[in-house]
């Protein structure tokens, strides 16, 4: 009765096709915008930007671009972490060369240029499935984190191999560098988000995320209606490397301020968390890399909150729990609802409809 | 490549020759020296039993299988070999023996797939979304939706295939392949499987198809009842050699036909 679709009757294919279709979703999604636009950037502070809200968008973005390749198109893929310092460096390096130019033209060249690499580690997918993709894709990983570890060219000869953002400003107000203020950072970051998931929502639903996953569920069949296999497998390496290096540029740029590049995109603080995101998110589910990327984020707050604030463990013994409780909860999801959060969502949607009725 | 328009081919003259077709994985000969001809808008059955190389010749007709030798006349113009994109363009639409359809995706969204080659707005459009894209989604939708008319599909139009019963897969299955509304329909085996009533209904929309749309269709089917219904001509295949061909009162008919399904006694 609550979420009751009865009565909403669609008279053209454009409103039956439409993002949102309910009234009740609309209602929904409106409210979630008006709150993130126009209400937390006033209340926003340093400890919700740093900790929950900047790294949630910019997890959401990395989560959307891996759920494109893998989730939609069936490519499994490990090499994040090295997609998303591809970003953060196309960043630093465009930073340094050109001063002037403006953050947002420099993130988004950042993500151009990503794809540009997606696509060259996107071919031996024609070739390899499955495993031995996901074997390939973390070669790329290795060799992406090894590349900008070795050549100082990237790191601009740097003592510390560090590299470190400089001011950019967005309409007069800083959103890189340690001045920047909370709510800018966080809305620089949310306009991206709500901007390329949108296009991510429209590709999905129309040819491209069609062909992708045509691809996935059967590349014969496809091939034979007349889906290339390699030029679709190379669109979703491309897209899908867009959005993580876009995620990376943030991250460098806008989140962290400085990094170091096997510290910060190794495999273990990237690439696994952003599969994880997917997996328990929901594959294929564009709502699945929001919740995904807003457990993943949200999860070790709430187990350190819990272990060392509330039981009083030592931080040390805290952070072994949350190792294993990670690990403990993927074998769970793994086997208990592989579809992940999103499919939880469309269940509890389900009872919602028929509530209070049992059927 | 000039690619050849079906379209043009006047009906009841050649749509696809071929000419001596062999096809040979190592030591495994599953066609040898095959040739037939199939004209624009008949009904065309390939039979034969198991493992005669009748859906090896499918594959071959739409160019995912290379023969090792022959020539495949398509609509006037020989080639060698067929490409898969090349048959789907010019109007080639096939289903498969094992169901071949996207599982995750509903059955409105498998049906939009076979309207793929057909939209042409570029990726950074469909992004956007806007106008244009948005008109060519809507015109599309609206030829898949005469489709799910036609074959019955309304009630599980937002059902994923994966979770649908057998009959219906096979059905949206057919679907995809009309969507692309293609000028040679190749069915393989597209009754295995189903009951009496379930094999009318498929017997109905392969005529139904064939009267109305003029579509050409190529058929391998076991139910010897069904083609010698439905077909115009069969050709018999057997052991990956032709042993028969013509209109099926004269298979019936045919001595060699009838030993390869029936079995010969040394006496």
């Amino acid at each position: 009765m609550i979420y009751k679709e009865t009565g909403q009757y669609k008279s053209s294919y454009k409103s039956d096709h439409a993002i949102f279709p309910l009234l009740q979703d609309k209602i929904a999604f409106s409210t979630l915008m008006f709150v993130a636009f126009l209400i937390i950037p006033f209340v926003i502070n340093s400890y919700w930007e740093k900790a929950i809200l900047v790294p949630f968008l910019i997890f959401s973005l990395a989560a959307i671009g891996l759920n494109i390749l893998t989730g939609y198109c069936g490519q499994v893929s490990l090499g994040t972490g090295g997609f998303m310092a591809v970003g953060a460096f196309s960043t630093y390096k465009i930073m340094t060369y050109f001063p002037d130019m403006n953050i947002m033209i420099i993130i988004l060249i950042s993500g151009l240029i990503t794809a540009a690499v997606g696509i060259i580690f996107g071919l031996p997918s024609l070739r390899i499935k499955g495993f031995y993709l996901a074997v390939a894709t973390l070669a790329s990983q290795f060799f992406l984190v090894w590349l900008f570890n070795k050549v100082p060219w990237f790191y601009n000869y740097s003592d510390t191999g560090q590299i470190t953002v400089s001011e950019r400003t967005m309409f007069g107000i800083p959103v890189t560098g340690a001045e920047a203020p909370s709510y800018a950072t966080y809305l620089f970051c949310l306009v991206l988000v709500v901007v390329l998931s949108f296009a991510a929502k429209n590709l999905i639903r129309s040819k491209m995320g069609r062909s992708w996953m045509a691809i996935r569920d059967m590349d014969i069949a496809a091939e034979i209606i007349g889906v290339p296999p390699l030029k679709t497998k190379l669109s979703a390496f491309a897209i899908s490397s867009f959005y993580i290096g876009v995620a990376g540029a943030l991250y460098f740029a806008v989140f962290l301020g400085a990094i170091e590049v096997t510290e910060s995109f190794d495999i273990m603080t990237i690439s696994f968390p952003v599969l994880f995101m997917i997996i328990i998110g929901g594959l294929g589910s564009m709502l699945g890399s929001f919740l995904g990327a807003a457990f993943v984020v949200t999860l070790p707050i709430g187990l350190k909150f819990l272990m060392v604030d509330m039981v009083g463990l030592s931080a040390v013994t805290a952070k072994h729990f949350e190792i294993t409780i990670w690990g403990l909860l993927m074998i769970v999801f793994l086997i208990v609802e592989p579809h992940g959060l999103a499919r939880l969502w469309s269940i509890a949607k389900e009872k919602l409809r028929r509530w209070p009725f049992p059927y | 490549m000039s690619l050849t328009d079906l379209k043009k081919i006047p009906y009841g003259k050649t749509a696809i020759e071929l000419k001596n077709i062999s096809l040979a994985f190592g030591g495994v000969k599953a066609l040898t020296d095959v040739s037939f001809e199939v004209k624009k808008g008949e009904v065309f059955a390939i039979i034969g039993p198991n493992g005669a190389g009748k859906s090896s010749m499918l594959n071959v007709i739409n160019g995912f299988y290379k023969p090792t030798s022959g020539t495949i006349n398509f609509a006037g113009t020989d080639r060698s070999e067929m490409e898969p994109e090349l048959a789907a363009k010019s109007g080639i639409a096939r289903t498969f023996q094992n169901i071949a359809l996207f599982k995750g995706m509903s059955t409105l969204d498998n049906l939009m797939t076979g309207r793929l080659l057909k939209q042409k707005k570029n990726f950074l459009m469909q992004a956007l979304y806007f106008g244009p894209v948005a008109k060519e989604e809507e015109e599309h939708r609206e030829k898949v939706e005469r489709v799910i008319d036609f074959l019955d599909l309304q009630s599980i139009r937002r059902t994923p295939v994966g979770s649908l019963p057998y009959g219906l897969q096979k059905r949206v299955e057919l679907g995809r392949a009309l969507a692309m509304e293609p000028e040679i329909l190749l069915l393989d085996e597209p009754m295995a499987g189903m009951n009496v009533e379930e094999k009318q209904d498929m017997s109905r929309f392969v005529l139904t198809v064939n009267n109305e749309l003029k579509t050409t269709i190529v058929l391998i089917e076991h139910d010897m009842g069904v083609v010698m219904d439905i077909s115009d001509r069969i050709v018999v295949l057997d052991y990956g050699k032709k042993i028969g061909s013509g209109l099926p009162k004269e298979i019936r008919n045919n001595k060699a036909v009838i030993d390869a399904y029936l079995g010969v006694s040394d006496n």
